[in-house]
């Protein structure tokens, strides 16, 4: 056994990329599928509810009436997706999921509307929890700012001989909403960055186990362990590479979400690049991990689906951490890929830097550390 | 066409007893599904709950804590700081300790009394857009009941009814959609190494001595895993009604029809792209490219497909699992047939045609 040779590592280094990016078929996998996956999440990962499609059944028939859906399109929130005087139709519709949100308006709607004490009902199709929820809050945020408006110009024509007191419609407490970093609240500013984490880690886990496991399988790696290659020549020559690869998509993720998604870039460039540095480290580690205990890369291949899936779930990337079951919550904080995401959405969209972050870095840097230990160990005695 | 179906047979056998020898990776298939279940069933919720709120009361009296009351008791919000000032509250949100700030000026109280509109700020950190639209939603709502002193109705009452999904709980909605993007994940997986395998292993060659045909070589490769497949929905249908509580309201015969139909064609997907490839590095990329970012970003399975683009809403016509999970949710939710589900099961039939016969479009048994 001789010591560790830079001329070496070298060398192992060219043989891995060469084998990397010698096939035609691999190159667009390693750099064209992250490209395709941040447009899909760019743009299909959207929570924003939007456009909702809207039943009416208007059994008024009253310029109040109309106003009434009229305020309600005009929101941008909902679109008319059908009309009738039929509450059978509207069933119909909410089945065959041409409507999400059906308003049924009762015949005597603007009586009741002059005198004070107006009803209507929305039907939401709740098969889509999430968009039922946020229609909902939007369109009874939308009616009852109307059926304020209308007292208040009802209550102008009284209140101009009365004078202005606290029982007036109009008074009370009014509330004035702004966002922060992300004024129009669109989904792709939160998902964009955190594209970063989930792309990163699939590429670590799945370049490094695959192409350990490759070696053993077709009988190479008997090959590499005759020649004087020590196990840490090995591990680095397998690993670099791999490194490089992450690098190149970390920057092309980061210029194609700044320039194309007009994601803002507030933090700076050093807080990310030691940020994913260390979770680069923690993902080769968990490749080399696997690597050491799977025999056939279909095994490999299965393993790290095993640790990417939860790893994605629990991470906040789409699911918001603070409304899991409290063990969950436990576990997350076991999760490289949850501190890393905060760490990249707060460098991109807050401008925070390593000092507000420090428990993030300190908690990345402790994973990846110990991922690390424990590959070394590992390796060395189940491959090299 | 006897010998066909021996020959078919006997290849089904091949695959099954590799299977067997490969308990991990069979333990894995049925693994998985749970493992996933569990995970999206109980741990994910886009519900959103204990948004921590960060309280500047300049105005100190009865009326603002009356009002910070009232966003505590709703449930929604948890005080977690009380900063001084709207500087120190914003270091807060940097910090990702807070995601809401609610800020009541000096002059709350006065206003309120002499009836003037009383504006207090809500400032929400937008860098996570849905909890921020969500917990907007929620400040609202509160604030509205507030509104009005005394207590009286307001002008236009608005009451709203949940079809379906009654307490809009989200896991009602996931569960059904996971059955189908569970499938679409295990159909690909499994079968995506099994003719890279035979190359890189070199047991094509023997496969290529033998008489079996181009057909009988997909199919049998196909039963195994179609059974694997089937057992898995099944496991899945249980998890979901008896754990899950997810009511289960139309047919079940329709469901494991429309199953078998979905996973032929992942199946022969996958196949086609083993042989296509020849690598198992690739296919096992490529077929996760290619069903499990689709089936779960454009199926509709979380994020709604009239939300998107139009470009993409054209592109998820070819996403399988979006026909899948608007049936598991038709079935399991809606409890409506065949009459409403016809277009996506027809979807189905398109798409188990065009997966096996690429499949056996693409396979050479021949040794180039």
């Amino acid at each position: 056994m001789t010591g560790f040779s830079p001329y070496r590592l070298r060398h192992v280094v060219r043989k891995e990329l060469r084998q990397l990016l010698r096939d035609p078929r691999s190159r667009p996998i390693l750099f064209v599928a992250p490209l395709v996956q941040l447009l899909l999440f760019g743009y299909a990962v959207s929570t924003d509810v939007r456009h909702v499609p809207t039943f009416v059944v208007d059994h008024d028939r009253t310029e109040a009436s109309r106003a009434l859906v009229e305020e309600l399109t005009a929101s941008g929130y909902f679109d008319v997706a059908g009309r009738s005087d039929d509450p059978a139709s509207l069933v119909d519709a909410l089945d065959r999921g041409h409507a999400t949100v059906g308003l049924q308006i009762p015949p005597g709607y603007a009586r009741d509307l002059a005198a004070g004490r107006a009803t209507v009902q929305l039907l939401l199709d709740g098969s889509d929890a999430n968009e039922a929820t946020v229609a909902q809050g939007y369109a009874t945020l939308i009616l009852a700012r109307h059926g304020a408006a209308v007292a208040r110009e009802r209550g102008a024509g009284r209140a101009s001989a009365g004078g202005v007191g606290p029982g007036t419609p109009g008074a009370g407490v009014e509330l004035r909403p702004r966002a922060w970093y992300n004024p129009e609240l669109e989904s792709r500013v939160y998902n964009v960055p955190a594209v970063i984490g989930i792309l990163l880690l699939i590429i670590c886990l799945l370049l490094t186990a695959l192409g350990v496991v490759r070696e053993r399988e077709t009988g190479t790696l008997e090959q590499l362990l005759v020649s004087p290659i020590t196990s840490a020549e090995l591990m680095l020559g397998k690993t670099i590479p791999v490194l490089v690869v992450a690098l190149i998509d970390l920057v092309v993720i980061a210029t194609v979400g700044t320039l194309w998604f007009a994601i803002p870039f507030r933090g700076s460039p050093f807080a990310l690049l030691l940020a994913a540095l260390l979770f680069i480290t923690a993902g080769l580690s968990v490749g080399l991990l696997v690597s050491t205990i799977s025999r056939t890369q279909q095994e490999a291949f299965m393993t790290i689906f095993l640790f990417i899936l939860p790893s994605v779930i629990l991470s906040g990337f789409f699911f918001p951490i603070r409304s899991m079951p409290e063990v969950f919550q436990w576990i997350t904080l076991g999760n490289p890929v949850r501190w890393f995401l905060e760490i990249v959405r707060s460098v991109f969209l807050k401008g925070t830097g390593i000092r507000e972050l420090w428990v993030n870095y300190l908690a990345l840097g402790g994973m990846a550390a110990g991922f690390l230990a424990l590959a070394v160990a590992r390796f060395r005695r189940e491959i090299a | 066409m006897r010998d066909g179906l021996r020959r078919l047979l006997a290849m089904a056998r091949k695959e099954a007893i590799q299977l067997r020898r490969d308990p991990r990776s069979l333990a894995l298939a049925f693994l998985l599904p749970v493992l996933m279940l569990f995970l999206f069933g109980y741990a994910i919720t886009l519900d959103v709950k204990d948004i921590r709120l960060a309280v500047v009361d300049r105005s100190v009296t009865v009326e603002s804590r009356k009002l910070v009351d009232a966003f505590v008791r709703s449930g929604y919000f948890t005080v977690t700081e009380r900063p001084d000032g709207l500087a120190e509250a914003e270091r807060e949100i940097r910090r990702n300790r807070a995601t809401a700030i609610l800020h009541i000026g000096p002059d709350f109280a006065a206003d309120l009394a002499a009836g003037r509109p009383a504006p207090v700020q809500l400032l929400l950190d937008g860098s996570d857009a849905n909890t921020a639209s969500i917990a907007l939603n929620y400040a609202g709502a509160i604030v509205g009941q507030q509104g009005t002193p005394g207590g009286a109705r307001p002008a236009l009452e608005v009451r709203s009814r949940v079809w379906y999904n009654e307490a809009l709980e989200s896991r009602i909605t996931i569960v059904p959609g996971l059955i189908a993007v569970i499938m679409s994940i295990i159909a690909a997986m499994l079968t995506s190494l099994t003719i890279a395998r035979e190359w890189e292993r070199g047991t094509m060659e023997q496969l290529a001595a033998t008489p079996v045909s181009r057909v009988e070589v997909i199919v049998g490769k196909l039963l195994p895993y179609l059974a694997i497949g089937l057992i898995d929905v099944a496991i899945t249908c249980v998890a979901a009604v008896f754990l899950f509580e997810v009511p289960l309201r139309g047919s079940l015969t329709l469901l494991f029809a429309t199953s078998t139909l979905f996973l032929l064609g992942a199946l022969g997907f996958g196949i086609f792209l083993s042989a296509l490839l020849r690598s198992q590095l690739l296919a096992s990329q490529a077929s996760l490219m290619s069903t499990y970012l689709p089936a779960l970003l454009l199926s509709g399975f979380i994020f709604a497909i009239a939300n998107m683009p139009h470009v993409l809403q054209v592109v998820s016509l070819i996403v399988p699992a979006r026909y899948f999970v608007a049936i598991t949710r038709g079935v399991f939710l809606k409890g409506v047939g065949l009459e409403v589900l016809w277009p996506d099961v027809a979807g189905l039939a398109v798409y188990s045609t065009v997966g096996i016969g690429l499949a056996i479009l693409v396979f050479r048994k021949e040794i180039a």
